[in-house]
């Protein structure tokens, strides 16, 4: 088999990274390693509805909730609220990603691409020292698939850019380990999205509700890997389900890891380009991935279609796929690296000073930065150290 | 050695992502060790449920 472009794993990253290809002209070939796109889910599926709705018109089945905001409690149970308009993030809709991912693929497969599932990436293929294909199974059948240029597509796990000598293995410092439940429990707040913090909750990390209609929620949480050990997120989180969400009832059971290193060196390399997980493209704040994987499928499906006309595949033709995910999001995810780092080593009583602060302040109609700089102006001691990033 | 134990495996390559040598591989619902494997134990502290163990 011989294409122009490679996709490696079809989730919403690679999916528009080939529709975007497809479209412009390109032969492509997606291949998904699991045999049903979407399943299992690893994700709590929180998007930003604004940001969504810029990139394309959602499908109304895509969506399982919309919510109002987000509430965030500190860990001696004070809470403040965001409106959705103003808190940005992954806030807004809640989707279903079984769903979701599958109308990407979809799309990807009406503007041209040929998807294959069940059919696992083994390694790369080189003529002469330069990338040429993929040697792959395809249910269980060895196949080639000759090719210019591969994009890079598959998440936490990813081996593509490891085989073509990008080194994307996560430090323990730089993957959260998460564990989720889908969980019905007639105390759910349908209306917001819900964030929970402190250390003995989920350390270096945060427990969320996200809820997807009639009492109906991913209720989850993640740990920094460096304090981890083996079982740690299920154990906790089934402890904060029994402190929060004690007659809750557990219908789906979710875990992963997520990366949380903040911009890589690089992302891409003679004939290949990474996105979404695979290129850690992940806010490194939030956990939140799923909107930068699909912009960063859409500008390297595009430098894919120009680089592929201009005949160079090599780094210099793939620059501008670089450049622009650095541009676009690649500076705000820098910016929630430094963040989260200097937010994992908060007390428990640092947090509640926080958001105890915030107490007599009207924030409604506050957007991040702003609630940051009144922060700041209230807790200038704890929050010097991110004096550069905040004024 | 590295064991992993299937019933309690949950597949989401949490592990993969922070194996240093490239000795783990996620398929479908199975996970890969291949001889790669330095017995680190990394993949044992990032697992979310347990399921992997370094065995003497």
């Amino acid at each position: 088999m011989k294409c122009d472009l490679i996709v490696v794993g079809g989730g919403p990253g690679g999916s528009m990274a080939a529709k975007t290809a497809a479209s412009a002209g390109l032969n492509v070939v997606m291949l998904e390693k699991r045999q049903e796109i979407g399943d299992p889910v690893r994700c709590a599926e929180g998007v930003s509805k604004r940001a969504l709705c810029r990139m394309m018109l959602p499908e109304p089945e895509w969506i399982s909730s919309e919510v109002k905001g987000a509430r965030i409690y500190a860990p001696d149970g004070k809470s403040i609220v965001m409106s959705e308009d103003k808190s940005g993030g992954e806030v807004g809709y809640v989707l279903e990603r079984k769903v979701f991912d599958r109308g990407l693929a979809m799309q990807a497969a009406q503007a041209g691409a040929k998807i294959l599932v069940k059919t696992r990436a083994l390694g790369l293929l080189r003529k002469d020292g330069a990338i040429c294909g993929v040697s792959g199974l395809r249910i269980g059948e060895p196949l080639q698939i000759e090719a210019p240029l591969i994009i890079g597509a598959d998440g936490v796990e990813s081996k593509v850019g490891r085989w073509a000598g990008i080194d994307t293995t996560l430090k323990l410092q730089d993957i959260e380990s998460c564990a989720q439940f889908l969980v019905q429990d007639a105390s759910i707040d349908d209306e917001y999205t819900e964030f929970f913090l402190g250390n003995s909750i989920a350390p270096s990390g945060y427990a969320w509700s996200f809820p997807k209609g009639e009492k109906l929620a991913n209720i989850g949480l993640g740990i920094q890997g460096s304090r981890s050990k083996p079982g740690e997120a299920m154990r906790l989180l089934r402890q904060f389900m029994k402190t929060r969400f004690p007659n809750g009832k557990v219908v789906e059971m979710v875990v992963g890891g997520d990366p949380c290193s903040g911009p890589i060196d690089s992302a891409i390399t003679d004939g290949v380009m990474l996105v979404g997980d695979a290129a850690h493209q992940t806010d490194p704040l939030t956990g939140g991935g799923i909107l930068n994987a699909m912009q960063a499928g859409i500008i390297a499906g595009e430098v894919a279609a120009k680089a592929i006309t201009a005949g160079n595949v090599r780094r210099a033709g793939l620059q501008e796929y670089e450049d622009r995910w650095r541009e676009d999001f690649g500076k705000v995810i820098a910016r929630s690296f430094q963040f989260k780092e200097f937010f994992v080593k908060l007390t428990d009583k640092d947090m509640n000073q926080l958001i105890g602060s915030l107490a007599k302040e009207d924030i409604s109609k506050m957007d991040l930065p702003g609630m940051l700089r009144v922060l700041f102006r209230l807790n200038p001691k704890l929050l010097w150290g991110l004096k550069s990033l905040i004024i | 050695m590295l064991t992993v134990n299937r019933y309690k495996c949950c597949y989401c390559g949490a592990c993969v992502g922070v194996c240093p040598t490239c000795a783990l591989e996620l398929v479908e619902t199975w996970l890969e060790v291949s001889a790669e494997c330095k017995e680190c134990g990394l993949c044992t502290k990032i697992c979310p449920v347990g399921a992997l163990e370094v065995k003497a």
